[in-house]
């Protein structure tokens, strides 16, 4: 595996929970107790009615492939190509990521194929949370 | 209050120039290229510096350092910077501005040494930021990975092939060959498009705007005052502007610019005209596919059509849809910013100005400019008489 370390983030308050869960490796997502919506990014306040009344839950790490694009050469030190994604969790909100697990060649990718959560513990400290193809087999 | 689609035609662009060079600029700093723009914009109005009393620009440099740099004092100011097409937001504020009597004579400028990096910072993203959180360590950082995205979506939705962007290439160079100005004038198939290497799959290194230093500066002032100027006054009928997300994870529909389906209908609207009255039109060409979105987005065709509507070079010399008639991003010049560039071929066109590219008898044009990853956008609808 490519060193990353050079890519940790560092929480914000607001985000500090999301990235506590990573490195649990468990996906937490901000969920809004007024209008029962799910968001991402993590936010003082919910984006679609404002309440501040938040909740953290764990997301269930499935998702589809919303859309992908496929860098041949190396971007901010990770090696190409590489598959950068968006996937479209199954509590709603999209988020950017990369998929792994499968050769970054676009015949083996579809938009709207399943994936589910895994983490790259890139530090000690920080997991950066990233998906790959839900196995038929399994 | 007043009722924005009073202001169709009550104001006009007057002058529009280039910085004495583009291309590779190594020799010229980002500030250097703001003022050539400017002054050669100004020649061109017929104007002097002392009528300059608005300032309005967008890039690297604050507003107010590019004014100090060339000796300007102006009394209204403005830096909004939402990108690419932040020129096409500041012909609107300059309007607002004049017509509320904060000025009178509105220089608006772009400098930028895109590819030169002169007194260019490197991404400065905090590892707090938003940006570093959610998209940096994906490697989501270069704009050709997040349109990326969008060309995958419209191709997996709607059936768009590679073939079909790389004719959105294809025509923009066969303007481009008519561009004495324009950096690449060689001749281009849709097989070199496709045998080009892959930068990030779905595009080639073909389907991406160029790299380059330049500048470029417009002049916005009444309808009024612009009458006894050296050029014939190009108006501006419609204008609007919106935005839909900042970052990518955020876009609300991958297939769709939510900031051109709110700025199109309102420059519409404000200028009065159909789709079929524009003669020539200059979308922002940052990649292929964004002169597919815009099409569809600003009504030219339906959602999904976008594609099929470039197919067979019907935007190319000749085609029934002249489009990019400069050369674009793809094939002119691309500073990193490009949206002026838009504004100064609208307004050549509708003057008569573009020699062999030269659209016959241009009266209507529109100009439609895009910012961050489909960000933000900007609409506006010229014309060579106050109405259409
Ligand atoms: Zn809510």
């Amino acid at each position: 595996m490519a060193d990353l370390k050079h890519l940790a983030p560092t929480p914000t308050p607001e985000t500090k929970p999301f990235w506590e869960g990573a490195k649990r490796h468990e996906l937490m997502l901000p969920h809004c107790k007024s209008c029962g919506k799910h968001h991402f990014y993590p936010r003082s306040n919910c984006p679609f009615c404002w309440s501040n009344d938040l909740e953290w839950v764990k997301a269930s790490g499935k998702g589809k492939l919303h859309t992908f694009s496929i860098p041949q050469r190396a971007v901010m030190g990770i090696p190409g190509p590489f598959i950068a994604a968006i996937v479209e969790l199954e509590e709603g909100p999209r988020i950017s990521t990369n998929l792994v697990g499968v050769d970054p060649d676009p015949k083996n990718l579809r938009c709207d194929m399943e994936v589910e959560v895994v983490f790259d513990d890139i530090t000690d400290t920080v997991a950066l949370p990233k998906f790959r193809p839900v196995s038929k087999a399994a | 209050m007043t009722d924005f689609r009073n202001l169709s035609g009550k104001f006009a662009l007057v002058g529009v120039a280039e910085s004495d060079e583009l291309g590779t600029l190594p020799h010229k700093s980002a500030l250097q290229l703001h003022m050539e723009a400017a002054r050669n914009a100004i020649a061109d109005a017929g104007l002097k510096k002392s009528d300059i009393d608005g300032v309005f620009s967008a890039g690297r440099q604050m507003a107010t350092e590019t004014a100090e740099y060339m000796g300007l004092r102006p009394r209204y100011i403005d830096g909004t910077m939402v990108g690419g097409c932040s020129f096409l937001h500041h012909v609107q504020h300059a309007m607002a501005a004049i017509n509320a009597g904060l000025c009178e004579v509105a220089l608006i400028t772009h400098g930028e040494s895109g590819r030169s990096r002169l007194a260019m910072p490197n991404m400065s993203a905090s590892k707090d930021s938003l940006l570093w959180q959610f998209e940096v360590p994906y490697g989501i950082v270069f704009p050709f990975t997040a349109y990326g995205f969008i060309a995958t979506r419209h191709m997996h939705e709607y059936g768009t092939t590679q073939e079909q962007l790389a004719e959105v290439a294809v025509a923009t160079r066969a303007w481009a060959r008519l561009n004495p100005k324009a950096n690449q004038r060689g001749p281009l198939t849709v097989d070199d498009v496709m045998k080009s290497p892959v930068l990030a799959w779905p595009f080639h290194v073909l389907d991406c705007c160029l790299v380059t230093d330049g500048g470029g500066a417009c002049i916005v002032t009444s309808a009024e005052r612009a009458k006894d100027l050296k050029k014939k006054p190009v108006y501006i009928l419609g204008t609007g502007e919106g935005m839909g997300h900042c970052w990518i994870n955020q876009m609300p529909d991958f297939t769709a610019a939510t900031g051109a389906t709110i700025s199109g209908p309102q420059a519409f609207a404000m200028a009065g005209v159909t789709h079929k009255d524009i003669d020539v039109a200059m979308f922002y060409d940052a990649f292929t596919i964004t002169p597919i979105l815009a099409l569809e987005d600003l009504g030219f065709c339906k959602k999904g059509e976008g594609a099929a509507f470039v197919s067979g070079q019907r935007t190319a010399p000749g085609g029934d849809f002249p489009m990019n008639t400069n050369g674009g991003g793809l094939s002119y010049t691309h500073t990193g910013m490009y949206g002026m560039f838009i504004i100064i071929e609208a307004v050549r066109q509708l003057r008569g100005e573009c020699g062999e590219r030269q659209v016959k008898d241009a009266e209507v044009a529109l100009a439609h400019g895009l910012g961050g990853i489909f960000s933000a956008a900007a609409t506006m609808i010229l014309a060579n008489a106050p109405k259409a």
